[in-house]
């Protein structure tokens, strides 16, 4: 009790004319912000402690001089670097190839009337939220077995500077554009939908074909959307795990992808090195938190309409 | 629109079939269809075709390495899963994991987006620390919450060692590791449900919060009696995406120990599905698995595809 009066005086006195309300108010903000930094803050510190300063200091509270090092950043993006480029190599293409088809997709789905546009439209609403496990071994079968993709390329390989087994990245990205499309086409249509439909009936008593309405109305006006989907599903390919442990499955491959070897980093037979496996994670999560500190309100805007 | 298509229907059964077909052929149908149509088609192989081939796996006997073997067709697997206690075991887990997690993750959002809602001056930096942790792979926040939950000097058991209490090995002990990994789950989810009900409350008029202040109705009454009736469609959604994750979630729990077996407690049927099929090279019990995993997944969206489209927001 006697604390808490004394923190009223306190921040009552700083910030002039507020009531007790709002100071409890605040205060609940704040253990909150506490509540959701706690993680990040304890991995970001022990990341930079050395093994004798993990063991001895408390884990929210920063190292001494003489406990801080730079080296576990050092082995961390030694053994993330080249999988942090398999990541970007394949998450920025398969974006981009699933925002074209899907925004082409929302628009046939959207601004042109048809019978059994529903129906066509509920393939795509279950195709959002079917749970990857259903389909999860068929996508190994498929790749391995139907139709060996990575195999057939390895040939192309051989004339580039990249290894046979960057083929791999191939079917990922594949996969990755097939199951991104439905979520993609989803967060499409809202946007249409809620566009003035009158440009579109204009244009079309024009005479105007539906690929130059789409071309010269909807792709200029649809701009801030696209940056909203790229930023989402950039996001998803890039921190998804399940398709890259089945198509690649080794996280020693050199096609690993970020999450693959992230996901086995830090543990060995003496124990598990808490310093490099935070650091390893913060390096891992370093392109999606700078998007999102950059974008977090294009960001905010795809989680609202697009769920998680 | 519709009144285009019915006199140009009449047209076309009054001339004969070489108009009917320039018609369909001009007809919307037809000119969308480069649109959506190759899209529609790569998602139908992947999504639909996917399921089916899980399916026929499922009703083989197909184990270990090598092709599918289809000799015998039937339901020997469905029949084998649902006896196994391990399938009793995990299907209660994913109930357990399902409904706390999503019901806690909603009442805090709802909670949260309150608290922010109404003039606080900090807003948008506050929801965006409370949103930060979505941008986060699971494999990040697993690696953050085994450190957070470690039994000597995890951030938990620091804190709670100064009230005296533990330490805990959360993770280790069977009846610690489900709810922990709820919290864990909760901590990564509930700015999503919260910026799902700011959607919903910025659509709801001032002045309706206003009339009921007027009348003197206190603040926790007002969105008690007035605010929280109308944020069922909010609700809704939300409620929706976070249940199927629930259903599905497995990269977390992979990346707790960082292999098929997750943590004592804590294995859900996407865990045992993923770990009988890739660990046991058990492909038609796994897949078995999976099929009743998409049925509940159904199960969860049906009924919100129907309200959405009784809704007429399909």
């Amino acid at each position: 009790m006697a604390r808490d009066s004394l923190a009223d005086i306190d921040v009552a006195g700083i910030v002039n004319g507020m009531d007790h309300r709002r100071l409890g108010i605040y205060i609940v903000v704040t253990l909150f912000i506490a509540f959701f930094l706690a993680p990040l803050e304890a991995g970001i510190l022990t990341a930079i402690k050395t093994d004798a300063s993990i063991a001895q200091t408390v884990p929210f509270l920063p190292p001494g001089t003489d406990g801080a090092t730079a080296e576990n950043i050092g082995t961390a993006y030694g053994q993330l670097q080249s999988s942090i480029i398999n990541s970007l190599v394949m998450a920025i293409p398969a974006t981009l190839i699933t925002i074209v088809l899907a925004s082409m997709a929302a628009f046939g789905l959207t601004m042109v009337d048809w019978r059994g546009q529903v129906g066509i439209l509920v393939l795509f609403l279950i195709g959002v939220f079917v749970p990857y496990q259903a389909v999860i071994i068929p996508v190994d079968k498929f790749w391995y077995q139907v139709f060996p993709l990575a195999q057939m390329l390895e040939p192309v390989a051989r004339l580039k500077l990249v290894e046979p087994e960057h083929m791999l990245l191939v079917p990922l990205t594949i996969t990755h554009i097939a199951y991104g499309i439905p979520i993609v086409t989803i967060l499409f249509r809202g946007y249409y939908q809620s566009m003035p439909q009158s440009f579109v009936e204009a244009a079309k008593i024009d005479g105007k074909s539906l690929t130059s309405i789409y071309t010269d109305i909807v792709l200029p006006l649809s701009k801030p959307m696209f940056g909203v989907v790229f930023i989402y599903q950039f996001t998803q390919i890039y921190n998804e795990f399940l398709f890259s442990l089945t198509i690649i499955k080794y996280a020693d491959s050199t096609a690993a992808t970020m999450t693959l070897v992230l996901s086995g980093i830090g543990a060995s037979i003496s124990g598990i090195d808490y310093g490099l496996r935070m650091a390893a994670a913060f390096l891992a999560a370093l392109p999606t938190l700078l998007l999102y500190i950059a974008f977090s309100e294009q960001f905010a805007k795809g989680l609202q309409t697009g769920g998680a | 629109m519709a009144t285009h298509e019915s006199t140009g229907e009449s047209v076309a059964e009054t001339v004969g079939w070489r108009t009917k077909l320039r018609y369909v052929l001009n007809g919307d149908l037809v000119r969308s269809l480069p649109f959506w149509g190759v899209p529609f088609v790569i998602m139908g192989i992947a999504v639909y075709g996917g399921i089916g081939y899980n399916i026929a796996i499922s009703l083989t006997d197909t184990a270990g390495i090598g092709a599918v073997d289809w000799s015998s067709l039937d339901l020997e697997m469905y029949r084998q899963a649902l006896a196994a206690p391990a399938v009793h075991r995990a299907a209660l887990n994913t109930f357990v994991l399902l409904v706390a997690f999503t019901s806690i993750s909603l009442v805090l959002g709802l909670f949260l987006a309150i608290l922010l809602d109404r003039q606080f001056r900090f807003k948008e930096q506050v929801q965006m620390i409370y949103l930060l942790p979505m941008s986060l792979s699971f494999v990040v926040t697993a690696k953050l919450w085994v450190w957070m939950y470690n039994a000597e000097s995890g951030v938990i058991n620091v804190t709670l060692g100064l009230f005296g209490i533990g330490p805990i090995d959360f993770l280790g002990d069977p009846s610690y590791s489900l709810g922990a990994i709820v919290l864990a789950l909760i901590w990564q989810f509930s700015g999503y449900t919260m910026i799902v009900y700011l959607a919903g409350l910025q659509s709801i008029p001032g002045s309706q919060f206003e009339a009921a202040q007027i009348d003197g109705a206190s603040t926790v009454r007002i969105y008690l009696r007035v605010i929280i009736p109308q944020l069922k469609a909010a609700s809704v959604s939300a409620a929706v995406v976070l249940m199927v994750f629930a259903l599905k979630a497995f990269t977390f729990l992979y990346a707790l120990t960082g292999g098929y077996t997750p943590p004592k407690g804590t294995d859900i049927l996407a865990t045992l599905m993923m770990r009988e099929a890739f660990s046991n090279v058990q492909w038609a019990y796994g897949a078995a698995i999976a099929t009743m995993l998409l049925i509940m997944a159904l199960g969860v969206i049906s009924p919100y595809l129907y309200y959405q489209y009784r809704q007429g927001s399909l």
